[in-house]
């Protein structure tokens, strides 16, 4: 039987993306989702159902749109009709509109597999929703404090979503962050990624943007072999003996070489492959085991999924590689501590004093509250950073942050005029320099949109 | 001799959500830059904390599990130090959950009492769930310790306890825009004799330094005595005082 309400709403939800596109609105990356799914209450779950290899979800502080992105890639390299929310819609409504964009009017859906990033505080209601056969579970970092609030509420609300994956339903998680170990502990279907490669350490203890510090159980510190990124690392309970799982998936011998990207091998099982990215720094290292242990979950063979790997692009504003007034320039979207100090660090790699443009907002999508710049260890830019170029919102905080960081106040221009200050930045290159633009999440759509209306990049929607 | 300054951050590890160690970063480098030397010991939990040595005690804000950490191991003794050093003359800077601790108690939604201080007269408790945090940014109105300096303090507020002071208290100043101590009485902060406790991060200092210099002048003046503090050059904290408040309204 034609369900008439169903094709209504998809009808609907579609002709108002069509709407929005036409009329040159955007992306419209969510409206239909929230169109359509005002008429028909359990629209994503029945949308969700049509895909017959079901969906995977991605979650985390950091590095889920790349992860995700990274993992569609590569299921369509392998063959596989792939579903995805590109633009970084990863609330309910964007999913259901990325499904939407992929559905006939009976409800049918054209596509085998969805690969959803979740917004972590959505996760309990996408995974009510799909019911999805992998969860994948990244990170997570003190994020947003004013909107999430504490970082257990997450951690419980990640607890709440995994009672709803199916019988035979994974995790597929990161081992090395104590966190996520914690959530995912109770559950009987799970596969551990993380860094074999006790080199890369940068002490025995964490570095300041680092949460999971106190043993779950026991209240005391956590002892690390080796500390990588924040609190993720090699860690156990001195008390309880609570210890990083063993990894399923694991990097050995990572070479960081900055911008230009990274090697390591990637070893799964008895298998190993060698695997090139251009993503850069330790963090997307992280992110290429999430998207790669998965896609072995899934079936895929090791071959394919580093060879996927090697040909892979990042997200806009995520590494993105552009030429802004003829320079070479790099966008690297910041956004919490511990991203930001991946991002300052990849920066940094080449070795010479960088100039940077470094944009930060306070609007809900980044957190109204901008203390966390505090927490990100700006001091490595001293003696390191010729000039920085600080705009948005919240010039003015990040100029002082700056101050007390060490720099030079000539080093210090404030321009809170986003299109200025990309200028002021290229005029500060010197020949064969790139500039790197460091955006919290509403100054890199801001600035992206500056640049797309010059032809510099593409709309992010498109992208 | 030249003049040294001794500041004890407790909890550094454990208390640190909302970029607290910048009120330390502004501290260190506002003496700093005036030619005095400054010291600054960390104390974790467990470590023990000695009577009589420092000038300047700060204690910032974690959430709910870190705070029952700090609370206990406050009861063991460095409570007890920190009264001591207040009535001593010593300066404390108490900040969100630090301030809450310094209080007599905090009274949760659900669950047993957490034993504070009782350095502030104040206490503490959570009007449960149902009641929304006060988040915001926030503006307060206090009487400028030196001249010329601005009478706002700005900076950003997110707490669901309300607090309530006694009469052994008086509020650091009074709401112009946000919740404060409780939303409901207009007062922000608490002060006795040189500690003061304050809901603002933001964190607190940077964009508020003629209070960090006030905190350094009453910290020099336990060893040193009176010490004027030269001027310094703040048009970037100035603007992003500005900015702040233009944000809050």
């Amino acid at each position: 039987m034609v369900d008439l309400r169903l094709g209504a709403s998809i009808a609907a939800g579609r002709l108002s993306g069509a709407l929005i596109r036409t009329l040159g609105l955007g992306g419209a990356t969510t409206v239909p989702g929230r169109v359509a799914g005002a008429l028909v209450s359990d629209l994503l779950p029945r949308l969700g159902r049509g895909l017959a290899r079901g969906s995977v979800l991605v979650s985390g502080t950091n590095g889920k749109t790349t992860t995700a992105r990274l993992l569609a890639w590569i299921c369509r390299q392998a063959g596989w009709a792939c579903i995805h929310n590109r633009a970084g819609a990863n609330l309910p409504a964007g999913i259901t509109a990325a499904l939407l964009g992929h559905s006939a009017l009976d409800g049918r859906v054209r596509g085998d597999l969805g690969v959803f990033e979740v917004d972590e505080a959505a996760l309990p209601l996408v995974s009510g929703a799909l019911r999805p056969r992998i969860v994948v579970l990244g990170n997570l970092f003190r994020d947003q404090l004013d909107r999430y609030g504490e970082i257990d509420l997450v951690a419980d609300r990640w607890r709440a979503a995994l009672r709803h994956l199916p019988a035979d339903g994974a995790v597929i998680y990161n081992a090395d962050d104590p966190l996520v170990a914690d959530v995912v502990r109770p559950h009987r279907c799970a596969r551990t990624f993380g860094i074999a490669d006790p080199s890369l350490r940068r002490g025995e203890r964490p570095e300041h943007a680092a949460d999971g510090r106190y043993c779950y159980r026991c209240g005391v510190p956590y002892a690390y072999g080796a500390a990588y990124l924040g609190h993720l690392g090699e860690y156990h309970c001195p008390r309880c003996g609570t210890a990083r799982p063993p990894l399923d998936v694991g990097a050995a011998e990572v070479r960081l070489g900055g911008m230009a990207g990274s090697t390591f091998v990637l070893a799964a099982g008895g298998e190993r492959a060698a695997v090139t990215t251009v993503l850069p720094g330790l963090y997307n290292v992280y992110n290429v085991l999430a998207a790669a242990a998965t896609a072995l979950a899934l079936g895929i063979p090791l071959a394919t999924v580093a060879a996927a790997v090697r040909e892979f692009v990042p997200a806009f504003g995520r590494g993105e590689r552009m030429t802004i007034a003829g320079r070479p320039a790099y966008m690297l979207l910041a956004k919490n501590p511990a991203g930001f100090n991946e991002v300052l660090r990849s920066a940094l790699a080449g070795g010479r004093p960088i100039v940077a443009v470094i944009a930060i907002n306070d609007l809900t999508a980044d957190g109204r509250d901008v203390s966390w710049l505090w927490d990100v260890d700006f001091e490595m830019l001293r003696d390191r950073c010729r000039l920085a170029v600080v705009t948005g919102v919240r010039a003015h905080d990040m100029a002082v942050r700056l101050k007390y960081a060490g720099l030079p106040r000539a080093a210090i221009t404030v321009e809170p005029d986003e299109a200025r200050a990309l200028r002021r930045g290229v005029q500060g290159l010197e020949a064969g320099e790139p500039l790197y633009v460091l955006p919290t999440y509403t100054a890199m759509l801001r600035l992206r949109h500056i640049l797309a209306r010059r032809g510099v990049v593409r709309a992010s929607w498109e992208d | 001799m030249g003049l040294d300054l001794r500041i004890c951050h407790l909890y550094p590890d454990l208390l640190n959500l909302y970029g607290d160690r910048g009120n330390i970063a502004v501290l260190v480098r506002r003496a700093q830059w005036r030619g005095i030397a400054v010291e600054v010991a960390e104390v974790p939990v467990g470590a023990p904390l000695r009577a009589g040595v420092h000038d300047l005690f700060f204690i910032g804000g974690g959430e709910d599990r870190q705070q029952a950490l700090a609370a206990r191991d406050l009861q063991s003794g460095k409570g007890d130090v920190l009264r001591e050093a207040v009535e001593a003359g010593a300066v404390l800077l108490a900040v969100c959950g630090g301030y809450q601790l310094m209080g007599h108690v905090y009274r949760p939604a659900e669950g047993e009492d957490l034993p504070g201080v009782g350095l502030l007269d104040l206490t503490t408790s959570h009007p449960g769930k149902r009641h929304p945090r006060l988040i915001g940014n926030i503006v307060v109105r206090w009487e400028p310790p030196a001249p010329g300096a601005p009478s706002t303090l700005v900076g950003f507020e997110n707490h669901g306890g309300r607090t309530r002071l006694g009469p052994g208290a008086r509020p650091l100043g009074r709401v112009v825009a946000g919740g404060g101590n409780n939303g409901e009485d207009g007062t922000e902060g608490a002060v006795y004799r040189h500690a003061f406790g304050t809901y603002l991060h933001g964190p607190l200092l940077p964009k508020n330094p003629w209070f960090a210099d006030h905190l350094i002048a009453l910290a020099l003046r336990r060893r040193h005595g009176e010490v004027p503090l030269a001027p310094l050059d703040d048009d970037l904290e100035a603007a992003a005082h500005q900015a702040a408040l233009r944000r809050a309204r």
